[in-house]
């Protein structure tokens, strides 16, 4: 009898330290969290204090003259992560399905999902070598042919590796949810008479209208935040891109690029006023693809 | 489940005490590890990238020699200048003199020793690389945005013999802050007015025309990669990496290469007691126009925070070697030695630096 209870309590005692830790460990996550965007807003002050709205419509970044505006980095920014959004919508979304709905099974499928996801694995540092040796020459010849200065980098270039790079992370999910779809659904449309062109653009994607949405917005929330391959492609000009082939800047080069150097109090908090927008500004975006998520799962 | 919102509460409170003391603590973060007074053996330096090849050669030799270790961190010339201030640094490091107002807001008076020399070199890219030759109202007006292509009159005026194509000029300068580009922005502030309205001097401008790479090797890749670009690099790099160096007219009108030795001689000129000078656009008839000393900073009165003499003398001492038998280590790492002048001065500024108002050396 003792001996039972002993044991009772023992195990009752670990039940408790495991799930101690389990809460502690998650908890750490959000206050890490917290602490971040924190540490952001109070570095940021002087620039809140000095700039205000101002640093939100402003066109000069000028740390000569202590004028920060980060206008053209927001337009750099939302111009080439939607861009990237734009080419690799198409691309992921076919490979979603033949990976959802075609291939689902087998060493074709297996070989196809590993080199996706190999491609979430290359350090951005890497795509942009590629880029400045493959892609932008490419590029100069097309530009050339276009009778534009020949640059090779700019807004373009950095969206077609951004594209790359984010293709992984909206076929992941998108894979996911359309090899979900009920089969009873496909069934029933093929006994009507369906094709299997009818069956995916009047069936499945439908049904998966907001899965895949919500994909493609943790891609975006990905391509806003890269800084490494797009600082060595984009040209880091501080004038607002004037098409889709000029060089321009993103807020989280200009922060790679200026801050180790960044000397006076409001350059340096201006940098961190950009870190702590962008911070905001992918935050939404990931708790705007959850909730689409949370209402597709329903 | 009292006790978890308990727990959450407690841990978001830990949380917002963190980030406040973080935050008042960032401006002395080194200070406890490292702080230099006790111990005699290390010296501890911080400071510029741009000598830092030179210096891990020297402070390894005095090593060597002197069985002294020097702790060298290469955290750029701002960062060297904050740890000095904070007094957390035997020395620090700049490659631009300190400001009036930075010395004003520095705790104690800081002195300027010169170490070496560096230069900014113009370079392109163009069919088979002509040497070429450039006026400062040229460059300037290049880097303006205002002379658009390489057979522009008044680029093939001073070039004559030399092919220039109808090729659309695309400049190339540094994206990330830099002391290259400190120095080649107050080059042409001083030589051209509407530089020195705008953009002015300093490390990260707002460039009137261009594309930005990060970092020396960014801008020469570009460069490479892109016909008819023009930028600017430091001569360490250009040297090593073999790439085509245009002469500029200097102040007395002569068209001078960039070398070591047009870099040397662009300190013979009457230079200041306390070294603060700005040799870009020098007034020696020789000497190649984008140029700047390279500095160590210490404090004129060495006696703070409890430091012993004994690492105040060491630490004047390797600063002495640094002028003297140092400087032979400077050339084949592709860094301009000081001139004669300029040792001198150098040393008399060392010789100003005090402990307990008693001359060190």
């Amino acid at each position: 009898m003792n001996e039972i209870a002993f044991q009772a309590k023992r195990i009752n005692l670990k039940e408790k330290v495991f799930k101690k830790t389990l809460t502690l460990s998650a908890i750490t996550v959000v206050v890490i969290l917290l602490a971040i965007f924190f540490t952001l807003l109070i570095n940021s002050m002087p620039s809140i204090k000095a700039l205000g709205g101002k640093f939100f419509y402003d066109k000069t970044w000028d740390p000569v003259a202590d004028e920060y505006g980060a206008l053209p980095f927001l337009v750099g920014t939302l111009l080439t992560s939607f861009l990237a959004l734009i080419i690799s919508t198409p691309f992921s979304i076919a490979v979603a399905i033949f990976l959802g709905e075609y291939y689902k099974k087998g060493v074709v499928a297996e070989i196809f999902k590993n080199v996706i996801d190999l491609l979430a694995g290359i350090p951005s540092v890497i795509y942009g070598f590629w880029g400045l040796f493959v892609l932008v020459p490419i590029v100069q010849t097309i530009e050339l042919k276009l009778n534009l200065p020949p640059y090779g980098v700019g807004i373009f270039t950095s969206s077609v590796i951004l594209a790359i790079m984010i293709l992984p992370f909206s076929v992941s999910l998108s894979r996911q949810v359309i090899s979900m779809v009920p089969s009873h659904l496909k069934e029933a449309a093929y006994s009507l008479g369906a094709t299997r062109f009818e069956v995916i653009t009047k069936i499945i994607i439908p049904y998966t209208k907001s899965g895949l949405f919500a994909g493609l917005l943790l891609a975006l929330g990905r391509a806003l935040g890269e800084t490494m391959a797009v600082t060595m492609l984009i040209g880091n000009t501080h004038q607002i891109p004037t098409g889709i082939f000029s060089p321009g800047n993103t807020m989280a080069s200009v922060i790679a690029n200026e801050f180790s150097e960044a000397t006076g109090k409001i350059y340096t908090s201006a940098l961190i006023e950009m870190g702590l927008f962008l911070f905001v500004v992918v935050t939404i975006i990931n708790i705007l693809g959850k909730q689409v998520i949370k209402r597709f799962t329903l | 489940m009292m006790n978890f919102k308990k727990m959450v509460l407690s841990l978001l409170a830990i949380c917002i005490t963190v980030t406040f003391i973080s935050c008042g603590g960032n401006s002395n973060n080194n200070a406890s590890e490292n702080s230099s007074a006790g111990n005699k053996n290390e010296i501890l330096g911080a400071g510029a990238t741009f000598p830092y090849p030179f210096y891990s050669k020297v402070f390894d030799e005095y090593n060597k020699q002197k069985g002294i270790r020097v702790n060298y961190q290469s955290i750029g010339s701002g960062g060297g200048i904050k740890q000095l201030q904070n007094k957390t640094v035997d020395f620090g490091a700049s490659d631009a003199p300190m400001s009036d107002e930075e010395l004003s807001k520095s705790p104690a008076p800081i002195v300027h020793i010169p170490s070496c020399l560096g230069a900014v070199i113009i370079t392109y890219n163009l069919p088979d690389n002509p040497s070429l030759k450039f006026t400062p109202e040229v460059l300037a007006d290049i880097f303006l945005g205002k002379i658009k292509k390489w057979n522009d009159a008044k680029i093939t005026a001073m070039n004559p013999g030399v092919k220039l194509p109808d090729l659309s000029i695309s400049v190339v300068h540094r994206s990330d802050g830099s002391g290259t580009t400190y120095i080649f922005s107050d080059y042409l502030s001083k030589v051209n007015a509407q530089w020195n309205t705008k953009p002015g001097t300093g490390k990260s401008l707002d460039w009137p025309t261009g594309l930005g790479a990060k970092g020396n090797e960014g801008v020469s890749g570009l460069i490479k990669q892109t016909p008819g670009s023009i930028g600017y690099v430091e001569l360490v790099y250009a040297l090593q990496n073999k790439m085509p160096a245009a002469a500029l007219q200097n102040k007395s009108g002569n068209f001078v290469e960039a070398s070591l030795k047009s870099t040397s001689a662009a300190a013979a000129i009457d230079l200041p007691a306390d070294m603060r000078v700005s040799l870009t656009n020098t007034a020696a008839p020789d000497g190649y126009p984008i140029c700047s000393f390279t500095y160590l900073l210490v404090y004129k009165d060495q006696s703070y925070n409890n430091r012993t003499e004994a690492s105040a003398k060491a630490t004047m001492d390797l600063i002495n070697y640094v002028i003297h038998e140092g400087q032979k280590y400077a050339e084949p790492l592709g860094y301009a030695p000081l001139p004669d002048a300029a040792v001198k001065k150098a040393e008399e500024i060392l010789k100003s630096v005090t402990f307990n108002s008693k001359p060190l050396l």
